[in-house]
């Protein structure tokens, strides 16, 4: 584990009523870097997400960011604010606000209500969001209430809105579910470009879009790490294929 | 949004218009003209006007934050006594009981000192400022340890229930100093002005009319800006909106305060004109029917709970003294009705019809309509 990972995931646990959701998970991540992470349901990667963005509270671990920050002490809007955006894996966006409008409450800036009460769209705010329409496909979209937008356009909106947060970690939670094979493959592509710039962690069930993305894979299994690799060797790995098959 | 400006500048138009034709029909017509308004019709479009404000306050947190409050008719009856308080001292040697310090209330219990929270309303500059400070202090309070430890929904009502009822039980006692079961009553005048003079019940009929299009205005601007755009985020998904960044406790603690506000408002300027406040205001049932003005009106749309405040209160008058048995199964079949057909409201269903009648004219495609002009219930502004 290098100064250079962007998140470090030390330790950590997590107890529902009894249930080890995670148990002593260790995971680091370099900066720049992409991750798949899959496992089988219950392996524990939501509520991983849930832990790095301040949802939940682990009951035991650390979870450092840029190698000095202790997420685990920190509410979620802090977390965000530190550069860490996390897209669900529902799409969740303002249904009754148009497509501009939910990607200016995401671009960064003051969060208080006192600014937002006297705030005026900028020229800088107004290109920023050209660009993020542009990066999502959604230029003719725009003046639309995001209620109207397909499935895979809020997938989509969604993205932008992380985007627009312009974070340094992104963290993303099955975003292909429910899509079609071309909007996977736009996907696919879209993290690619994302993750020029940005660290990207991808938790996704679908196997043929994680091969697509050619990143390193690492497999949760019961709250800790099973196995860790590329895609061919964990296909390969017997642990693997028998946590995923053997039951 | 420039046709939901509309709506806003028609409502806003139509209620100070009202007002003043209908004071104008009074003051200036002889009592035998056809057109002529009977002196009883001016307060009680006046208190039309206050349970309007109160309306509107609901549809601000509940329109548009999300937040239903089953109790906000507490923050009206707390202006109301407010103003109250300043009625009774205006009083001064005319009471019952002639103490020239003392209201009436207070002597027949047999208290001989003024309590420390009855100084400064004599001056009715201290009694305006209490009527906003001490519902906005509730308010904060209340709500910020509700929103603090993320209280919300139906939750979040109850506890608005308990709030509204516990005041009740609390301004029932007459220790509290504040009239207990009676309330108060038998005020003479306000600003020196005889309230059963027909010139004053006029200007507080208008004057309430200016504090709901002040209050409108405000709430309008509030929910157009940037802050009113996170308040629909928040009611939409509020943990995206932490993600995001933002502290949505924060935007609703401000929200709910300014609501407190203008209930408050309304509650202190429909004390002189009904004559009386007693804690009956806090009952629960009031924030109940304060809720279902909204919902008749149309939710999230501040025009339509103005709407709704005076039109479901004009049937309540009517039916009241016509069939009094039916009119709380009719308030209850309306709001049943409401819920099933017109989900949006009154309002609703003339934004409805317009839309339609763009669309078959075939003038306006579907891609061309701003944003807000298309937005379904809930967030006409």
């Amino acid at each position: 584990m290098s100064a250079a990972d962007i998140l470090r995931l030390d330790r950590v646990s997590v107890s529902f009523d009894g249930f080890k959701a995670l148990n002593e998970l260790s995971l680091a991540l370099a900066a720049g870097e992409m991750r798949a992470v899959i496992g089988p349901n219950g392996a524990g990667k939501t509520t991983m997400m849930d832990v790095i963005t301040g949802k939940t509270k682990p009951d035991a671990g650390r979870v450092l960011f840029a190698a000095q920050v202790d997420l685990t002490r920190l509410d979620e809007p802090a977390i965000a604010g530190l550069g860490i955006g996390r897209k669900f894996q529902r799409p969740t966006v303002f249904e009754p606000l148009t497509v501009h409008d939910n990607l200016l409450l995401a671009l960064g800036g003051d969060r208080s209500p006192r600014f937002a009460l006297w705030a005026r769209e900028s020229a800088a705010e107004r290109e920023r969001i050209d660009e993020l329409l542009h990066t999502t496909r959604l230029v003719a979209e725009r003046g639309r209430r995001a209620a109207e937008l397909s499935h895979g356009q809020k997938q989509w909106l969604e993205i932008g809105m992380l985007l627009a947060q312009d974070p340094k970690l992104l963290l993303i939670d099955e975003p292909v579910a429910g899509m079609s094979d071309a909007e996977t493959a736009a996907t696919a592509d879209l993290l690619g470009e994302i993750n020029r710039s940005r660290s990207v962690i991808v938790v996704e069930h679908d196997m043929a879009f994680v091969r697509s993305l050619g990143v390193t894979v690492t497999v949760l299994h019961e709250g800790a790490v099973l196995a860790e690799g590329s895609i061919e060797e964990i296909q390969a790995d017997p642990r693997v294929v028998e946590v995923y098959l053997g039951r | 949004m420039i046709a939901l400006g509309r709506v806003t500048i028609v409502t806003l138009g139509g209620v100070v218009a009202a007002a003043l034709l209908l004071a104008g029909l009074n003051l200036l017509t002889p009592a035998a003209n056809a057109l002529h308004v009977p002196d009883f019709a001016i307060p009680l479009f006046g208190k039309y006007l206050c349970y309007a404000m109160l309306a509107l306050a609901v549809d601000l947190v509940w329109g548009y934050a999300g937040i239903l409050t089953l109790g906000h008719a507490a923050f009206f009856a707390l202006g109301g006594y407010m103003m109250g308080m300043y009625l009774m001292r205006e009083i001064g040697a005319r009471g019952v009981y002639a103490n020239p310090v003392l209201p009436d209330f207070m002597v027949f219990i047999g208290w001989n000192k003024l309590p420390w929270y009855w100084y400064g309303f004599d001056h009715f500059w201290f009694a305006l400022l209490m009527v906003m400070l001490v519902p906005a202090a509730l308010a904060g309070l209340f709500g910020w340890f509700a929103f603090r430890s993320r209280v919300s929904g139906v939750y979040l009502s109850i506890i608005t229930q308990a709030l509204t009822y516990a005041l009740m039980l609390a301004f029932f006692r007459n220790d509290m100093g504040f009239g207990g079961n009676n309330g108060m009553t038998d005020f003479k005048d306000i600003l020196g002005f005889a309230l059963n003079r027909e010139t004053t019940a006029v200007g507080l009929m208008l004057a309430s009319a200016g504090a709901l299009a002040a209050a409108l205005a405000l709430a309008r601007a509030i929910t157009a800006s940037r802050f009113g755009k996170v308040l629909l985020a928040v009611r939409e998904a509020e943990a995206r909106t932490r993600f995001l960044g933002y502290r949505p406790e924060s935007y609703k603690l401000a929200v709910w305060v300014v609501s407190a506000v203008i209930a408050a408002i309304g509650g202190a300027l429909y004390v002189p004109q009904v004559g009386i406040i007693n804690p009956s205001e806090f009952s629960p049932g009031n924030s109940i029917e304060a809720v279902i003005w909204v919902a008749v009106g149309g939710r999230g749309t501040l025009a339509g709970a103005i709407l709704g405040a005076i039109i479901v209160n004009l049937g309540k008058t009517w039916l009241t003294s016509a069939l009094p048995a039916v009119w709380l199964f009719a308030f209850g079949g309306l709001f049943i009705a409401v819920t099933l057909c017109l989900p949006g409201g009154l309002i609703g269903l003339f934004a409805g019809r317009r839309r339609g009648a763009e669309k078959a004219r075939g003038t306006v495609s579907e891609r061309q309509h701003g944003p807000a002009e298309r937005a379904p219930r809930g967030v006409v502004g």
